[in-house]
């Protein structure tokens, strides 16, 4: 770990979150969603759009989509980050803004997100199909994968294989992302779910059912990052950025050297490093979990139980609210929001629980919070360890 | 064998729909290469050669992808690593898609349809692994 990168643990916070338009809202487009999520976090964050000198921004279908973003919001950036590693992408737009922040680049950084896959008329099935021009994958595309759940569901069959991992514990993954989901008034499924419902459910790309399957919703979220100075004079509780880290290791499935390892093993082990902290220090854990297969993988991956092992720690409701360890408190992609490109809710919950403002499913005590991306088949990885100022001593 | 005046993916694709399967070996690492590439991904060198490669492998992973039958219904989607040591996506053909295993031993052919050729595999019967 550079002694660069150890100097910038904790020297920028989240001073504002907001999501927006969280399930079904049809009529309205991607940019109208965000606009209403990125002018609530900069309410939030007791700033003013003005006071926005840096953006960090990713879309699915636009290429250039920091543009438009900056000519509706009305900004002018000094600091522009519009990378796009899929999923992981705004938890990965963190360290970059950390060192525009700490450099003097910029004061205030925006990262932002919307979409109304769910609504939209050009919708997922037009992405898709749309991508296979834009982004070809010609030794995949072929095949007629159906894309992404197959090559998540090639992943878990490689687990089952190796690890004797069981549907019934993928099973699990979804019925305590729904249990937590129940007690979220933003969830957008709530009703309960049981382990047999999981697996009845239609089968999507074996072993993955429907309810093994991320949610396809609207939704917006944002936050603002400033340094940890200027935080502690803003209205919120400063949330620290204490270590970030991304980790890229291949695009398609096909290429994945090993399909029960994905560089969250990298991603992971660089922002504990760089927070000083291990996973036994989590009190609260944010996965992508756009699969039930991620969040095994995830957990095992970060460190939060060995390799191969993922299955049975989730087993039973371990991962339930209850349990012995609280992982996607909002319900997660399964049960709560999945607009394309979860990363960035995860983020927003963990700041959330930080903040104490979770309600009915509120982790008490939580000072120190892992949110982690995940972008394209398993492709990108991205992980934020995040501390209230208990944790930043 | 390929003239540099097509690009490895093009060139791959015109010996596909001649029913022909190649695969890259990099002269300077000694490691074959899938899918085709213009450098070798894992020294950097440009020396990469086609070679007819063996077609055997073992499916390493497997998925079903539930169609209606309108769609074309159910279809097996695998990754097999060829005994050269490279991955690929493709179909196991001569099952159903339920009877795929992983570890089963298969054998490469090329389908060519409508002028068009790909890599396909069938089971080699007993051969499980």
């Amino acid at each position: 770990m550079s002694a660069g990168l150890k100097a910038l643990r904790g020297s920028a916070a989240i001073s504002g979150v907001a999501t927006f338009g969280c399930g079904e809202t049809p009529g309205f487009t991607d940019m109208e969603l965000l606009a209403h999520a990125a002018r609530a976090a900069v309410a939030d964050a007791g700033l003013d759009m003005r006071d926005i000198d840096g953006l960090c921004t990713a879309s699915a279908s636009a290429a250039m989509w920091a543009l438009p973003v900056v000519e509706y919001l009305g900004l002018d950036p000094r600091y522009i980050d519009g990378t796009m590693l899929g999923g992981s992408s705004f938890i990965a737009h963190l360290l970059p803004a950390m060192q525009a922040i700490r450099c003097g680049q910029c004061s205030a950084v925006l990262v932002c997100y919307g979409s109304a896959q769910r609504s939209a008329a050009f919708g997922r099935r037009e992405i898709v199909a749309a991508r296979r021009f834009l982004d070809p994958q010609p030794y995949e595309h072929p095949y007629e994968p159906m894309l992404p759940v197959s090559a998540y569901a090639l992943a878990a069959s490689r687990h089952m294989h190796e690890f004797g991992t069981t549907r019934e514990q993928l099973a699990d993954v979804a019925v305590a992302a729904r249990a937590w989901a129940a007690l979220n008034p933003e969830a957008f499924m709530r009703e309960p779910l049981t382990r047999g419902e999981v697996l009845g459910a239609r089968m999507v790309s074996d072993p993955l059912t429907v309810r093994d399957c991320c949610l396809v919703t609207d939704g917006a979220g944002a936050c603002v990052l400033v340094s940890a100075e200027r935080a502690r004079d803003l209205p919120k509780q400063p949330v620290y950025v204490l270590g970030n880290a991304t980790a890229v290791w291949n695009r398609q499935i096909s290429s994945m050297a090993d399909l029960t390892v994905t560089a969250a093993s990298q991603s992971g082990r660089e922002a504990f490093a760089m927070a000083g902290l291990a996973p036994k220090d989590m009190d609260v854990v944010q996965l992508y979990d756009a699969f039930t297969i991620n969040t095994l993988l995830f957990l095992e991956d970060l460190g939060f139980c060995p390799k191969g092992e993922g299955g049975r720690f989730v087993a039973d409701g371990a991962i339930a609210p209850g349990g012995r360890l609280a992982v996607n408190t909002n319900g997660g992609g399964l049960s709560c929001v999945h607009p394309g490109m979860y990363g960035i809710f995860a983020l927003i919950e963990a700041v959330r629980q930080l903040r104490g403002e979770c309600g009915e499913r509120q982790v008490k005590n939580a000072h120190t919070a892992l949110a982690h991306g995940n972008g394209g088949t398993l492709s990108s990885q991205a992980t934020a360890i995040l501390g209230t100022a208990e944790a930043l001593r | 064998m390929n003239d540099n005046s097509i690009g490895v993916q093009a060139f791959h694709q015109r010996e596909l729909d001649a029913g022909r399967f190649l695969l890259q070996r990099c002269g300077d690492c000694g490691r074959h290469v899938y899918y085709p590439r213009e450098c070798c991904p894992h020294c950097g060198g440009t020396a990469l050669e086609w070679k007819t490669p063996g077609g055997l492998g073992t499916v390493h992973a497997v998925t079903t992808v539930r169609r209606k039958p309108a769609d074309g219904g159910d279809l097996n989607v695998s990754l097999v690593d060829l005994d050269e040591g490279v991955r690929l996506m493709t179909r196991i053909e001569n099952l159903a898609p339920e009877a795929v295993r992983i570890g089963l031993r298969v054998q490469a052919r090329v389908q060519v349809k409508d002028g068009r050729g790909l890599v396909l595999f069938d089971a080699i019967e007993g051969a499980a692994a």
